[in-house]
């Protein structure tokens, strides 16, 4: 049991290393899913938004996020989700963003395609397919290391 | 017609509609022409699967009984489902796959605009989550129809052999009955007809552009969202979806 509640921004400490369970390179903080956290007596509430509906990564992360906390001794959890305001690409954090592209993954651009590609940063890009190997990505590719890579969708 | 009843239904409507079309889109996964349309098919199959979720979870919650969205998907047989029949045809080629896509990505963009205002606010918020997703859908599917419409011989005879398959399917999206008129009264659903024109400069636009021709016929094959008449496909789609739950009652995974 808790004696002390852990202050709102340990606990935003706590969720900034849980890593997606798709993208593992960056945090469900940095992804900007994470809405908001409050306590309400001794019970801490977790807003999470999904990015996709259909994405099959939400469950996980939400059992990733009460087995988080649960470690460090929160018993009393509420997952609240939220649809609105809907998840836009432009809560993925500026380090999230960097991340991406070390791992990458082109972080996602207003312009609907990715700027420079992020293994040889050359900008003569070719789109392969709006689709990736998961919702939130497509499928670009350089045209000067030829290499393929992800890009993460603009929404 | 009574407000939580007519929305029951409506949302049954909304619901089936994408969970039956994200069946029929998923049977392609592992069979599409090339790598990246298989990808791109059963990510929009996932996109709808995930729409449904949220309207037959919110059915669900409105209708009262402990149904869930499973137990609304995985527990009723054919003449319960409320999709548009068009969602329930067979794939055929890829081009009728997408060209079945396309019109009703077309639809469904659209409805969702409109249903993004509705009057009642958890109906809005699924809208205004889905509607960014179909905005992808309809650009893609538009985009291949295209693509195929104005290509070779081959795909522009079977594209149009497509179209006027598909086009006595389309009418459905735009009557109405009571469920309608009741939420409608209501702010909470459009009067489908109100949708058309703006339906029709979308389809109008892309199958310009693919150099196909818009059938003239306005007949329209009616039934799925009313429930009164299914066709033959949707219980062989039932059978094979529903198997598993119906084998082994509330099995999870």
């Amino acid at each position: 049991m808790v004696t002390v509640r852990p202050s709102l921004a340990e606990i935003w400490g706590w969720l900034d290393q849980i890593p997606d369970p798709e993208i593992p390179a960056i945090s469900l903080v940095d992804l900007g899913i994470v809405r908001d956290i409050a306590w309400q007596g001794d019970t801490l509430t977790v807003t999470v938004t999904p990015t996709y509906s259909g994405c099959p990564a939400t469950s996980v992360i939400n059992l990733d996020i009460a087995a988080a906390l649960r470690v460090r001794g929160i018993e009393n959890l509420t997952l609240k989700r939220q649809l609105s305001p809907a998840w836009t690409t432009d809560w993925i954090s500026p380090a999230g963003r960097a991340k991406l592209e070390a791992y990458g993954i082109a972080p996602p651009e207003p312009a609907g395609g990715p700027k420079r590609c992020p293994r040889c940063g050359a900008t003569r890009l070719k789109r392969i397919s709006q689709f990736g190997s998961t919702p939130c990505k497509a499928q670009w590719q350089c045209r000067d290391c030829h290499e393929p890579f992800d890009y993460f969708k603009c929404i | 017609m009574e407000r939580d009843a007519a929305l029951f239904e409506y949302l049954l409507r909304l619901g089936d509609s994408t969970l039956i079309l994200g069946q029929r889109v998923s049977e392609w996964c592992g069979h599409a022409p090339v790598l990246e349309e298989d990808i791109a098919l059963a990510n929009t199959a996932l996109d709808l699967i995930g729409q449904t979720q949220l309207w037959l979870g919110l059915a669900g919650t409105v209708e009262g009984k402990g149904r869930d969205a499973d137990r609304l998907a995985f527990h009723r047989d054919a003449w319960e489902f409320r999709n548009l029949l068009i969602c329930e045809r067979p794939n055929g080629d890829f081009g009728h796959t997408m060209m079945r896509q396309f019109l009703f990505d077309a639809y469904q963009s659209v409805l969702l605009g409109w249903l993004r205002g509705a009057a009642e606010p958890r109906v809005a918020e699924i809208a205004e989550k889905a509607a960014k997703e179909v905005a992808y859908h309809v650009e893609r599917s538009g985009d291949t129809v295209i693509g195929l419409g104005d290509g070779t011989d081959e795909s522009h005879a079977r594209m149009q052999a497509a179209l006027d398959a598909l086009w006595p399917w389309v009418g459905e999206m735009f009557t109405g009955d009571a469920v309608e008129a009741t939420l409608a009264a209501a702010g909470i659903a459009p009067d489908p007809a109100d949708l058309r024109p703006e339906w029709d400069a979308i389809v109008r636009r892309v199958l310009g552009a693919a150099t196909l021709t818009v059938p003239d016929s306005r007949f329209a094959h009616q039934g799925g969202k009313t429930g009164r008449m299914h066709t033959e496909e949707l219980g062989h789609l039932l059978a094979r979806m529903q198997w598993l739950q119906r084998a082994y009652p509330d099995a999870t995974w």
